[in-house]
This record gives structure tokens, sequence and C-alpha cells, in this order.
């Protein structure tokens, strides 16, 4: 008989595989439909990436692989964090200004600015999270919400706090001293360096795993999802699970911002990158809130967007055909991890009544 | 015989879930202008087989002729346009639309919204006795007047055949004989009604023909005048009654779960006040069996929620073997010696996409030998469930295999054995063989009088009064949220406990 587990895996691998061969198809009718080269498009964005693009595609994976975590952590309890948007970027504020206001000398203000983002992530999160365990409020709902009250909140304060960069009129927060930094790495020769908060971010795929998997808590959390009913019969308080569950969705979500402010732009400005937490629903979905398969989307959605840039200059065609690929994907992950579950389920219900026939047939004999 | 054909012929219908009892081999004919019941035990196949005949699932097997002519319904719109209605037992009215948009809601096009429509409702309300109002907002109505509507929706679209599911269950026994006068009318005017219960004493009053359904097939069709409920009961039960208790008392003078004053306000708004519990009051000692009987919804399941704290309005005071649990989380009752076989092992009892060894840790989350330091150890887990799978009978290919696919009774023999794994003083059994095979309703017999003879307490409820009597010690009756009368099981007759459960004996 064929190992269960090794039969899990294969139907965990068919259904991205299959999501994605459906996307690329879709994709390329666009662009027969629009009259658009289809075999130069694909040899472009499929191509080897070169040295000088990795740094950016590595980059780039950190940052989504955050927001996947993010909306993962709360997928996984049945919560649909759709805020992490907003909660990144309060976040990401609080840490640029406590960062930038420099209390603590070199490392040590530099943990105490990403502690200060996870706390102003969570809370902003939290606010869902209690709305939904005291009240009964969509947290789809409150958190859409909170994404423009975020915007409106930060922008005010940014006024507030902050310094104008000579010879611009972008405002921003103080930068933060170089001690303070997270230093980034060089792949071979290339001018871009990788963010050193990759690691960072590697660890936190790792807390995630083993909280979910090995600990009480993600055990509470995974049968809360799975069954709300069966997990209060189980005396699993599930008010206070939701409530934890926000609260570390939106800690997570608070790391997003990280990466890039401080390995590339040092301040909260007003033209700190926005939209990171939508595109952490799309991930966290392709990479069926698992680790490694957040991780492998995150570095898809990165590749794509960074191969796509030079679709304009060879061939003529916009690189938003990308973003196209990137939302067809999000619909067909859905429905191919439905139809490959469906056949899961079939399966398993057949071995079982195999096992059960050879039960009976060794009792008659 | 009648020279017509019948209104609804049913032949050899069969349905297979993974995991459920289905449809086997069921055969009925409705004959035009009566009333037939169709009752069976709770899980026996009737839902099943009403969504099969209302198009909602199509059968794996079988044929349905509706008035003569064979039918392939594919969906409630099919079965509408061969002029079968539903009437379901929870209702489907928007409660801030008017008794005329409710009915004409998706059936515009039969007589419009308007002066037609509300003529043609008055015209069905006066000739079956309804006395609906169609311009009453449905949020005035009481329940009794809310299932006419639903009636009336059904007979506006043109029904022959009406199947009404469980319509008592949320009526006062006024209103049900208001229901029952209805029911008269629609049969006087040529209508079929198929009326599906498991209230005996009222399907022998108002069916012209009854149909018994026992773990998924129809074993008889009898006639109302012919049959006693007590043969009506061992129909539905079949010849697998548990024997009567021939065991010798087990019960101590130690009292190990003690209830008073247990009281649950009902829900808030207009005609709701009655409380769910009222002033609830039993010992229950160390190896005895108390039996709860009682007509579904007149509190049970609150009962059991509220003793595993699961209900927060809940007032009065639980004590298991002297420590006192109103203050406990429901996972610290858990740890304080309860095992909970839940009423619905789907919605309570498991995580149906999670493996079995997962399950065996659910609701023991915080127990040995798994639990260290706020981590779960897996191998001990899996270990621990490859023990229950071969101590209790489960029939898996291992324990990885995920819950959904395993037939009920497996499932519900993991649960027995997960909440007697957890050294229980007590063990709270909420209709423990339902919708379980044969050879699965022996095997669970078994445990819970195992578990009687170790010394723990054992609270069981049940709709079916043979394993009632079959397996307690004594019995309680429960109507409407307080306990109405104690019986001896050595001594009393299913009858007795009917008419007790029903309001209308007394305690002996």
């Amino acid at each position: 008989m064929k190992d269960p587990r090794l039969v899990k895996l294969g139907l965990g691998l068919a259904a991205p595989v299959l999501a994605l061969l459906l996307a690329f198809l879709i994709t390329s009718l666009v662009l027969v439909v629009a009259g658009d080269p289809v075999g130069e498009v694909w040899s472009t964005i499929l191509g080897v990436p070169e040295e000088r693009n990795i740094a950016n595609i590595l980059n780039n994976a950190t940052v989504l692989y955050l927001s996947g975590l993010a909306v993962a952590v709360g997928f996984r309890m049945n919560l649909f964090n759709i805020g992490v948007d907003g909660q990144y970027r309060v976040a990401a504020f609080v840490a640029a200004v406590v960062a930038g206001e420099a209390w603590l000398p070199g490392a040590a203000n530099t943990v105490l600015a990403i502690l200060a983002a996870m706390l102003a992530g969570a809370a902003w999160a939290g606010i869902a999270g209690v709305l939904r365990a005291r009240r009964g409020v969509s947290e789809v709902i409150s958190t859409i919400m909170l994404n423009f009250i975020a915007t409106g909140l930060v922008a005010y304060f940014l006024r507030r706090v902050a310094v104008r960069e000579e010879g611009s009129n972008d405002i921003g927060t103080k930068e933060i001293p170089e001690g303070s930094r997270i230093p980034g790495f060089s792949i071979g020769d290339g001018p871009t360096e990788v963010y050193g908060f990759i690691f960072l971010a590697a660890l936190a795929g790792f807390v995630y795993w083993f909280v979910l998997n090995r600990t009480r808590f993600g055990f509470d959390l995974r049968a809360t999802g799975r069954s709300t009913t069966a997990a209060v019969a189980s005396g699993i308080s599930v008010t206070k699970m939701t409530v934890v569950a926000m609260l570390i969705s939106g800690a997570v979500a608070g790391l997003v911002g990280l990466p890039l402010l401080f390995g590339d732009s040092y301040s909260y400005g007003s033209t700190f990158q926005s939209g990171l937490g939508f595109a952490g629903i799309a991930i966290a979905l392709l990479g069926r809130n698992h680790p490694i398969g957040i991780a492998i989307g995150a570095l898809l959605f990165a590749y794509l967007d960074e191969q796509s840039n030079p679709l304009q200059i060879l061939v003529g065609v916009s690189p938003d055909i990308v973003a196209i690929t990137q939302g067809v994907i999000v619909l067909t992950v859905v429905i191919s991890y439905e139809v490959v579950r469906r056949y899961g389920v079939r399966l398993e219900q057949h071995a079982v009544a195999r096992a059960l026939e050879a039960d009976r047939q060794e009792a008659r004999a | 015989m009648p020279d017509v054909a019948p209104a609804v012929r049913l032949r050899g219908i069969g349905k297979r879930f993974p995991g459920v009892i289905a449809n086997d081999d069921i055969n009925i004919d409705v004959a035009r202008g009566t009333i037939h019941a169709i009752v069976g035990e709770n899980g026996a196949g009737k839902s099943t087989l009403m969504k099969i005949l209302y198009g909602v699932q199509a059968p794996d097997s079988g044929t349905i002729e509706i008035a003569g002519e064979q039918v392939s319904l594919s969906s409630p719109a099919d079965a509408i346009r061969h002029g079968v209605g539903m009437v379901f037992q929870h209702f489907q009215l928007a409660d801030n639309f008017t008794v005329l948009e409710n009915v004409v809601l998706g059936a515009e096009k039969l007589h419009g919204i308007g002066a037609a429509a509300r003529a043609e409702i008055t015209r069905i309300s006066d000739a079956y006795g309804l006395g609906i109002e169609p311009d009453r907002l449905v949020e005035d109505l009481g329940v009794g007047a809310r299932q006419r509507v639903e009636i009336l929706k059904v007979l506006y679209r043109g029904a022959k055949v009406v199947i009404l599911d469980e319509p008592t269950a949320v009526l006062v026994p006024q209103e049900v004989d208001e229901l029952f006068g209805n029911l008269r009318e629609l049969k006087a005017e040529g209508l079929s009604v198929i009326f599906i219960s498991h209230k005996l004493d009222e399907v022998l009053s108002v069916a012209d023909e009854i149909t018994v359904i026992r773990r998924g097939t129809t074993v008889a069709t009898v006639d109302p005048a012919g049959v006693t409920s007590r043969q009506l009961a061992e129909l539905m039960v079949g010849s697998e009654l548990p024997s009567p208790s021939t065991e010798s008392s087990t019960v101590t003078d130690r009292v190990t779960l003690h209830v008073a004053d247990l009281s649950l306000p009902g829900a808030e708004g207009p005609g709701q006040g009655r409380p769910l519990l009222d002033a609830i009051s039993f010992d229950i000692h160390a190896g005895e069996v108390l039996g709860i009987a009682g007509v579904e919804g007149n509190g049970q399941a609150e009962l059991v929620e509220a003793i595993m704290g699961m209900r927060p309005g809940a007032t009065g005071s639980i004590r298991l073997a002297g420590v006192d649990l109103d203050q406990l989380s429901t996972r610290r009752r858990r740890e304080a010696g309860i095992g909970y076989i839940p009423e619905d092992r789907h919605r309570h009892g498991l995580l149906l996409d999670a493996p079995l060894w997962e399950n065996r840790v659910l609701g023991h989350q915080t127990r040995k030998p798994w639990a260290r330091l706020g981590l779960i150890d897996r191998k001990a887990a899996r270990a621990d469930t490859e023990r229950i799978v071969a101590d209790y009978d489960v029939r898996t290919p291992g324990v990885d295999t995920l819950a959904r696919a395993l037939s009920g009774g497996n499932q519900q023999k993991l649960i027995v054995g997960r909440e007697m794994s957890g050294e229980p003083i007590l063990l709270i059994a909420a209709h423990p063989t339902r919708g379980v095979d044969v050879g699965a309703q022996a095997a669970i017999w078994g445990h819970i009088k195992d578990a009687r003879r170790a010394g723990l307490a054992v609270l069981l409820i049940s709709a079916d009064l043979d394993e009632l009597i079959g397996l307690s010690d004594r019995i309680e009756v429960i109507l409407r949220g307080r306990m109405v009368g104690s019986f001896d099981p050595s001594h009393v007759t299913p009858e007795q406990l009917g008419s007790a459960m029903t309001g209308a004996g007394g305690a002996v």
C-alpha cells in the first residue's frame, strides 16, 4: 500500500502546478486576443534571471513572504485579514519614527523598532479581532475600513513628525542612523544588495511552522479554523483565539514594511511602497498557508514582476500583463485546490473501503 | 385498490454517502388525497429520502413516479414543476417582508406581485382554512402562522404533493392540533401530504398510512388503526433492542454529579421568553446511568451544554465529585473528569478534515502523554491513537486517515474510545448510537455498560426509548426545560415514557 503521506504530498503539489498551467493558458489567450506575440512574451518572462535581477527578486520576495505569512495566520483560523495593507503601513511608520529618534544605540535601536512595529501591527489588527470576537463584526469589513483609516492616520502623523528632504517635495521621517540599519549582502558582483532582513523573514517562517504544527496553541488555532463548534466542545475559547490570531496576524504584518525600511529607504515617507498586503492574500492562497508553499509563491510573484520589466522595451508589451497572470492565479488556485481536494477525498474513501474489504476477506478465510 | 396511479411512487431508491447511513431499496406508495407519514429514528435516512424527492439530491438508483409518470428530479425547481412542494423544518421566510411578498418571491411569473397575487393568496387561504392575511409582516406572526405561510407558499406554486419535514417540532400542542386540521383540509381537497416525524403519537393520530424507515430502508407500511405506538417503536428500532437491564445494579451512594437549580434563560425576542432550562436538579452516583427522555428540543442539548460549560447564561450549581464547576471553562471541566460524546459528532465531536490522531488529541490537548510544556508530541499522540483503533475496533487503514473517510459507526467508536481514555469520572453520552450501524451500536452499548461497571457516573440522552430503558438505572423525563417525572426502567413501558414526554402523564 502507498504511504498516505506521500499521496498527500503528491496531491499538494498537483494543485498549484495545475493552477499555474491554467493561469498561463488564460494569460496566453489574453495575449492572442490582443494580438501580442505570445511566444516572445513568455520567452522573455520565463527566461533565467541575471545576477542583478536575482537580488531584486529575493528582496521583493522577502517582503511578499512576510505579507503572505501574515494573511496565512488568519486563514488557518478562517479569519480573512484583508487589513495587512493598513497594518504594515501603520507599523512601518511607527518603526521609522522609533528608529529615527534613536533613543537606543545601534542594534538595540533596531530591535526596539522591530518590536514597536509588531506591537503597532498587532494593535491595529487587534481592533478588528476584538470587534469580531465581542460584537460579531465581520473582520473582512472592519479590516478594509481600517486600511482607509490607516492611510489617513499615517498621512496625518507624517506631517507632524516629518522632515523635508533637501531639494525635494517628498516628506519623510528622520533617517535611521547608520548603526541601526540592517546590512545587506551581494550576490556575485551585482550592484543591488540583498536585504539582510531575508534571514529574519526565514526565521518568521520557521516560527510560524513550529507554533502551528508543534504547539498546543497551534493545535487549538487549527482546530478552531477547521470547526468552530468542535473547538468549543473540546474546550477551546473561540473568542480568545479570534483575538489572539488577529493579534499575531497583525504582528507579522508589522514586519512587512521593515525590509524596505531597514535595507533600502531608511525612512518612512510619502512614497513608501503600498499595496503589499493584497499580494499577500494571493500568495497565502497559492502557498496553501504552508511556510514553504508561501515562500515558493512569494518567489514566483517576485520573479514574474522582475522578469516583466523589460517586456515594454524588448517586445513592446505592457508589463501589466503579469498583473493579469497574478490575478488569474488567485482564481485558478481556488478552483484547482477544490478539484484536487475532492479527488483526494475520493481516493481516501476508496482506500478505506479497500482496507475494510481486505479485512472482511481475511476474516472469512 | 384505487384504479388511479398513486400521487407518488418510489421504487428501489438508493443513495450512498461515505460515512453516513444511506438510502437502500426504499419503496413507498403515497395515494392521492391521503396523509402519508414516514417515521424513523434520527439518522434513519428520512431527510435524505425527502431531499431526493424534492430534487435536492439525485438518487444513485431507483425510480420516482409522480401521478403515474416517471420523472427525474434534478433540482427543487423540477420538483415544483411536477407538483411536489416542501415545507422545511427551518422556515425560509424574510422577516421584514409581508406575507404577500414572501409568497410571490421567486414565483413572480405566476400571478404577478400585485392584486392578482393577493387575490390568489386569499383564495388559497380560504379554500384550505389557513386564515392568512396577505399584508401582515412576517415578523409579527407566530410560529404556527409562519408555518401556514410556508404551506401556502407551496400551494401557491401549484403543489399537489406537500412534504412536511418534522413540522410539529417547533409547535406547541394547540398549534399542532391546528396544523392537523389544516392537513385534513388539504387531504379533503385531494392533495397528498407526506408527513415526516419521529413522534409516534402524532403520527398515529393524523396519518392514513405509515411507512417505517430503519437504517436507510423501508421496513414496513402499516395502517395506523392496526398498530400501537409500541409496535411502531419496535419497527423503528428493529429487533436489536438492548436487553432490558438484567445486570445487577452497580449504583453506589457516592454522588459524582450534583446539579442543583440549573436554569438557562431563553433567547431574547418576542415569543421566545420561555427558559430553555428551568430549575433542574438531580444527582448521579458513581456506577449509575441516568437516562434523560424527552421529545427533541425540550432542553436536552442545552442541559448537556450547560454542564459542559458551553452555555454562558446558565445559572445554578454544578458539582463534580465535590468540585464546584460553575466558574470553570469547558477545558477545565473536561480536565476535572468529564468525558463527552456529543449529540452531533460532525459538528461537535470531530475535525472531519483532520487525521485521526489529531482527533484523538481534540478535547484532550492538555493531557498526557502528548502535552509537554505547551507542545504536542505527535509520536505519542499517534501511538495512543493506534491503541484506541485496536481496543475500540475502529476500522481504518491508519491513524493518518482523515476522520471524514470513516463510516459513522467507526467515527463514533473513535469518539467513545477517546472520551473513555481521559480517565473520566462522568461520561455524558448524547444519542451515542444515532446513525451508526448495528455492530457499532452493540459495541457502544457494551462500552457504556463497562463504564458503569467501572464506577463512572453516566448521563445518557437518547431519543431511542428502548436504548434508555435498556441501559439506565433511572430515567428522568424532560419537558420544556423541566424535569417532569422520574421512572424506574425495570417497570416502565415506552408508552408511559411517551405520555410523560408529551406532558400527558405524570410521575410514577
